[in-house]
């Protein structure tokens, strides 16, 4: 074996030769995860807190399922996804397939359940705490919502971060929807899928060494506001 | 303060998802549903710059085999398919779902295998010979079994040796439902035989242990096509710009780009849109 | 001498709470005089908490009514009413967002939350903390911003679960003095303590329970003069029963 077991020079040329296409791959794949988590987040983090508040019936049904969708094929949903946004599908007439918004969709669906999952949890813990307080306030369960979001937000961080880590690492399910056009729907997972199935190794584990690297940034990123501020406002 | 730091980066996002709006307000593009070995071979990076300058027009291409991008093409999701598989593509336009089909170019298949040779079939030039002695030998071969061009010209050559595949397949015969480089990957990794088309096969990386075994006989021949998807089956096909593209392709010009295509000196594909039975 | 735009005397009669067919409380009748400071005297699991909360509205008790001199609506009832519990509970957030909170809670505008925090926060010395996260206070500073923040809300009504039970003598010290204050403003206080010197120098009235049952209200004096059941005596001589 000549080949280096981390291909340095490999990591080194993709970002400093004709790095335009580079840059844009890492940019593209950016936007999309960063978007699917913001709207999952947007709208995952409010249901999770309604779920563990707001009692209905088939609530438990619904945590069980929630918990069960955490665990979602993303293979499946990318099928799913295609079945819907295909021109002979219902949502065909939208003409979303093979673009960026197909990608961030089938994204948004695979971290949705985990969001809520982990909120839900999360949310309930913090209720038992402040429920007394927060009767005693004249706050039902309903009004308690935005209280509790904006108090577990340092342990919500974590929850995005979950949610960030499964769409970043995704292919299977953009594959399908994104079609890895060069170019407009090339992420960095699919270029690792394609440039291992050009049998280009060292290229692969080169992008692979790269997605990781800006994986840990935005980790460390988040970790360090999220402990400085939990520093801020005491002890979680 | 902190809450100060959450507002920026929601806005920062709302940015970032206005800019995406802005960037796919692109003017003309069509999507072009093609095979792995066109993509994997490099060929559409080399080909497709020169027509967007002419034309203005962006191509996009889903690279899948030749069954997905026919089936692709059939729910409506792409303009153009330019596949390998004639059968194929005869029943795609006999179902209506295609306007006219344009042979385009060959590339040929090769067999490639290990260097050790369990079935002794290095140098050969008949594939059907080759292909007997590997299933008589029992010699482990990697299928890429997911119905794409060359899945099923590889079984079209075991038909031709007369082996019966599901009577003799065993432990030696691998089906791995992938794409060409996958398959080459397993190949290499399991000292198997493998079929592949000779572009992808020029340009892949990992080549290791393997090479080429069997090669230059007319069966391993490789017919392309590209056919414009109905545009009465679905109204949102772009017609004229996909025409544009098969044009192109079949234009001195294109047959030209085509023929000028090389990896390490190399031609990959020949064009033949000239010849009306290919 | 009655104070005709008071809701109180708040009157409790035939209150039960029962659950798993025991009997937690058993209060045929009791009445919190406005502007007292009543206190309910009673061992560890005698039910004073549990009663607090009913009062408070927390717990639906499974008979019985909670009866207001004025008729009032449950809003309004809510509104004039606040609870500082055992364990204060502490936003995660800066004390002034404590307060700021609870006041938004009760329809307080921005602009106006924003000085009745500060003023609350001048008033009982919490100024200085005003920007410090909440949690990471002495228990002795959470239960004076727990109390400060109750206060900030104007009520009529404070009720008060063991407030200095967990606090060195400094710091219940200065809750007294809290308390004093907020007597003195006119608030009724209701409040549990287990804490016989904290009843003899605080209360006008007593609660004495036992076993989950209302033995005996009694003005303080005479309470601790003369007790008029033998729970009591007993519970007063240190001789604890079960």
């Amino acid at each position: 074996m000549q080949q280096d077991a981390v291909p340095i020079s490999s990591i080194l040329s993709l970002l400093t030769g004709d790095g335009g296409n580079f840059l844009g791959i890492i940019f593209l794949s950016l936007q999309v995860t960063i978007t699917a988590v913001t709207c999952a987040g947007l709208v995952g983090l409010p249901l999770g807190a309604g779920l563990a508040l707001v009692r209905f019936p088939g609530r438990t049904v619904i945590i069980v399922l929630v918990n069960t969708m955490m665990g979602f094929p993303p293979v499946v949903a990318g099928l799913a996804i295609f079945l819907l946004l295909s021109r002979s599908g219902p949502l065909g007439e939208l003409g979303l397939l093979f673009t960026p918004k197909a990608m961030m969709i089938a994204q948004f669906v695979l971290v949705l359940p985990i969001i809520v999952a982990l909120t839900r949890q999360t949310i309930e813990d913090l209720w038992t705490e402040y429920q007394d307080h927060m009767t005693s306030l004249g706050a039902g369960r309903l009004r308690s919502i935005p209280t509790l979001l904006w108090d577990a937000r340092f342990s919500l961080v974590t929850t995005l971060l979950a949610g960030l880590g499964r769409a970043s690492a995704e292919v299977g399910a953009i594959l399908i929807v994104g079609g890895n056009i060069a170019g407009f729907t090339r992420t960095m997972t699919t270029s690792i899928a394609l440039e291992t199935s050009k049998g280009d190794l060292p290229l692969a584990m080169a992008l692979g060494v790269v997605l990781m690297s800006l994986t840990l940034v935005i980790n460390s990123l988040a970790f360090g506001i999220s402990r400085v501020g939990a520093r801020f406002s005491g002890k979680s | 303060m902190l809450r100060r730091t959450f507002v920026t980066a929601a806005a920062s996002v709302l940015v970032a998802i206005g800019m995406l709006s802005a960037a796919e307000a692109q003017d003309r593009f069509i999507t072009v549903a093609s095979t792995t070995s066109t993509q994997d071979s490099g060929l559409f990076d080399a080909l497709l710059p020169a027509f967007t300058a002419k034309t203005g027009i962006t191509v996009k291409v889903i690279a899948q085999g030749t069954g997905q991008a026919l089936d692709t093409a059939r729910r409506g999701d792409a303009d153009v398919v330019f596949v390998h598989a004639k059968s194929q593509e005869l029943k795609f336009l006999e179902d209506g779902f295609g306007v006219k089909r344009y042979p385009v170019m060959y590339n040929d298949f090769v067999v490639v295998g290990p260097k050790s040779d369990p079935a002794g079939i290095a140098g050969g030039k008949d594939v059907v010979a080759a292909f007997k002695m590997i299933a008589d030998k029992k010699a482990p071969f990697v299928s890429r079994g997911d119905k794409s061009g060359t899945n099923s010209a590889e079984l079209k050559l075991w038909k031709a040796a007369d082996i019966d595949l599901p009577a003799v397949r065993g432990e030696w015969y691998r089906e791995i439902g992938q794409g060409m480089g996958a398959t080459l990957n397993t190949a290499n990794a399991m000292a198997a035989y493998t079929l592949s088309d000779r572009g992808t096969w020029i340009a892949f990386a990992n080549k290791g242990d393997l090479g080429i075994v069997v090669e230059g006989d007319k069966k391993l021949f490789n017919q392309y096509g590209v056919m414009l998807v109905n545009p009465a089956k679905f109204s949102t096909v772009k017609a004229d710009d996909g025409q544009a593209f098969i044009d192109w392709l079949v234009s001195p010009e294109g047959q030209s780009a085509i023929a000028a295509y090389r990896i390490d000196g190399q031609q990959l594909f020949f064009p033949n849109a000239n010849d009306p039975k290919a | 001498m009655r104070d005709t735009t008071s809701m109180l005397p708040l009157i409790v009669r035939d209150l039960r709470l029962e659950m798993d067919g025991r009997t937690l409380l058993d209060v045929p009748l009791a009445r919190i005089q406005n502007r007292q400071r009543n206190v309910i005297l009673g061992p560890n699991g005698a039910g004073k908490s549990l009663f607090l909360r009913v009062c408070h509205g927390l717990i639906a008790p499974t008979s019985g009514r909670i009866e207001y001199t004025l008729p009032v609506s449950a809003t309004e009832i809510r509104r004039k009413q606040a609870m500082v519990f055992q364990k204060p509970v502490m936003l995660r957030r800066s004390v002034r967002a404590n307060f700021t909170h609870a006041l938004a809670m009760a329809g307080v505008g921005w602009y106006e939350r924003r000085r009745m925090a500060d003023e609350a926060m001048a008033q009982f010395g919490l100024s200085g903390l005003a920007d410090s996260p909440a949690r990471v206070l002495s228990g002795g500073e959470q239960q004076r911003l727990a109390i400060a923040r109750a206060a900030s809300l104007g009520p009529d009504l404070l009720f008060l679960d063991e407030p200095t039970s967990s606090l060195d003598p400094t710091a219940s010290r200065q809750i007294e003095d809290m308390l004093d204050v907020l007597h003195e403003r006119g608030v009724t206080l209701v409040l549990t303590t287990h804490d016989l010197g904290l009843a003899r120098r605080f209360a006008d009235v007593i609660f004495f329970f036992h076993n989950g049952r209302l033995v005996e209200e009694n003005d303080a004096e005479r309470f601790f003069t003369q007790p008029e059941t033998e729970e009591a005596k007993a519970f007063l001589e240190h001789r604890l029963f079960w």
